[in-house]
């Protein structure tokens, strides 16, 4: 039933809008995992963000794709955290908690060969802006360290439904894919050559100042 | 033959002559690609490829009925002022304002479907060329307002209103539409232009040399654009008579004014992308770019072409 509603959610309502009112522009699609477990990393923007990396995939992939998110926000109330956990299936992080090993969830995930999706921005921060990765990645990389790291560049999501706004502004999107990254040894040198990938990805495309 | 909605018979064998001239590229083509492969004739193939879907998109849009072909220029026009739109520096604080340009959209396509002259002509440049200066002073930012007040404005009268210059030019009365009515108009327009478009670009291929404007398109030559604009006159006097109310002779004039005014709109397009360092408005026709590379020439072309009708043809001048 899970997989069926998200199927129709996707199929009757992601797409279509992404498609007609917003436009996307993919680049570097071949370089998308085709299974799990991998880790997909991207900048984040807009709530639309989680639902375009999900629309990358082919749907019968859909219910292995497992976006990481704030419990305290998702989960703070009854309608959020039924469309949440049911059309979008996330992974619920406690943020500031005092647990033995945040990363629990995740690894299980992995383990389970899911692909996560995760915003190592932490929040969507203001609009079309880089903020700097936390190193949470890292630790999941270190922890997996065979699971291959995708970093994705996104661009235009957030001008089309900033934090704050309500109303869907049609712009087109660009998506940019790199190829994969994996862990190398120690956090610093993860963190510095995902920023280096980061860099390169939205160096591809050419984009207008937007405040 | 029975036609949906009345379609004019003539307009079916000028769809049925294009797929012919579509399937006769999609041979040379092929043939080329065996002969020489390579990027330049995978990038060919990518087009012509293209080109059977845009054609056959076109096709069932015009052969439908009125109402589904105007909607359908106006869905084209939005992707085209949603490419721009993206292209170009907005402010944030114009996100309310470009939702409002949007929807000055489905306003110019009903009047344009109505056939509402003076409502067509006036509401984009004169109702929204004032309303959205006033509202963005409303909203109250000055810093950047010129720019905003002047991109919006201008994008919003190259997209929207010249392109409703098609949905114009369906819309006209059958009395004076001519023998195939107004979807033969703008099969007419339409066809010519994007033929206009290859064909300068095939005698460009061929024989280009002399440069046009080399810092704005640089490969736009003087053989390209003359051999595409005979072309396109040739073309214009034979199809004329049976799509248009006009003789052969004034067809080749209006072939005349859709391949230079088809040509100036394309270099004019080539000039705002190269200001924003872009080569494609975007990725979604593969082997062509976005939807306003594909309608940079339509963008001079229907607004020129609709009102020299409207003036010397359907006025019953000439």
């Amino acid at each position: 039933m899970k997989r069926f509603l998200q199927l129709a959610f996707f199929t009757l309502i992601v797409r279509p809008v992404l498609l007609i009112i917003l436009g996307m522009n993919v680049r570097g699609r071949e370089h998308l995992p085709e299974k799990g477990p991998a880790v997909i990393v991207a900048n984040h923007n807009s709530h639309l963000d989680t639902l375009t990396l999900m629309a990358l995939f082919p749907l019968k992939d859909l219910h292995r794709l497992r976006p990481a998110a704030a419990a305290d926000y998702f989960l703070a109330n009854k309608w959020m955290s039924w469309i949440a956990s049911n059309l979008i299936n996330i992974i619920p992080l406690a943020r500031g908690g005092v647990r033995k090993n945040p990363l629990a969830d995740l690894e299980a995930a992995l383990d389970r060969d899911e692909i996560l999706i995760l915003f190592p921005e932490g929040s969507r921060g203001n609009p079309e802006q880089r903020a700097e990765f936390k190193r949470g990645v890292a630790f999941l990389a270190k922890a997996r360290p065979d699971v291959p790291v995708y970093p994705v560049f996104m661009h235009g999501l957030g001008k089309a439904l900033p934090k704050g706004s309500m109303i869907l502004v049609p712009f087109n999107c660009d998506v940019i894919a790199g190829a994969p990254i994996r862990w190398a040894g120690d956090t610093s040198s993860f963190m510095a050559a995902l920023e280096i990938c980061m860099n390169g990805l939205a160096a591809q495309g050419k984009f207008q100042p937007w405040e | 033959m029975k036609l949906p909605d009345g379609l004019p018979e003539n307009v079916f064998y000028a769809i049925a002559a294009i797929y012919g001239l579509l399937i006769v590229a999609s041979i040379i083509s092929a043939v080329m690609k065996r002969a020489s492969p390579g990027e330049g004739t995978a990038e060919l193939s990518r087009r012509v490829t293209s080109w059977w879907f845009m054609i056959t998109i076109f096709t069932i849009a015009i052969v439908t009925n009125r109402v589904v072909s105007t909607v359908f220029l106006g869905f084209m026009t939005f992707l085209a002022f949603k490419e721009y739109l993206s292209l170009i520096p907005t402010r944030r604080v114009d996100r309310i304002i470009l939702l409002f340009a949007y929807l000055a959209i489905p306003v110019q396509f009903t009047f344009a479907h109505f056939n509402s002259y003076g409502l067509f002509l006036t509401f984009i440049p004169v109702w929204a060329f004032l309303f959205f200066p006033m509202a963005m002073t409303l909203i109250g930012r000055t810093d950047g307002f010129l720019r905003a007040v002047g991109t919006i404005s201008w994008g919003m009268m190259i997209t929207v209103f010249a392109l409703s210059h098609t949905a114009m030019l369906l819309a006209t009365d059958p009395a004076i539409a001519g023998p195939a009515g107004g979807a033969g108009l703008l099969l007419f327009l339409v066809a010519l232009t994007q033929f206009n478009d290859v064909a300068q670009f095939t005698w460009g291929k061929l024989f280009g040399k002399h440069k046009i404007v080399p810092k704005v398109s640089p490969k736009k030559t003087w053989e390209g654009f003359l051999g595409g604009f005979v072309s396109t006159i040739a073309l214009a006097a034979f199809a004329g008579p049976y799509l248009t109310p006009m003789s052969a002779q004034y067809a080749a004039v209006a072939g005349a004014i859709i391949a230079i005014s088809g040509f100036l709109g394309d270099i004019t397009i080539s000039a705002f992308k190269r200001d924003l360092g872009v080569k494609d408005s975007g990725g979604l026709i593969p082997g062509h770019g976005g939807i306003l590379d594909r309608v940079d020439s339509l963008t001079y072309a229907a607004p020129v072409f609709y009102h020299a009708m409207h003036f010397f043809v359907f006025s019953g001048r000439i």
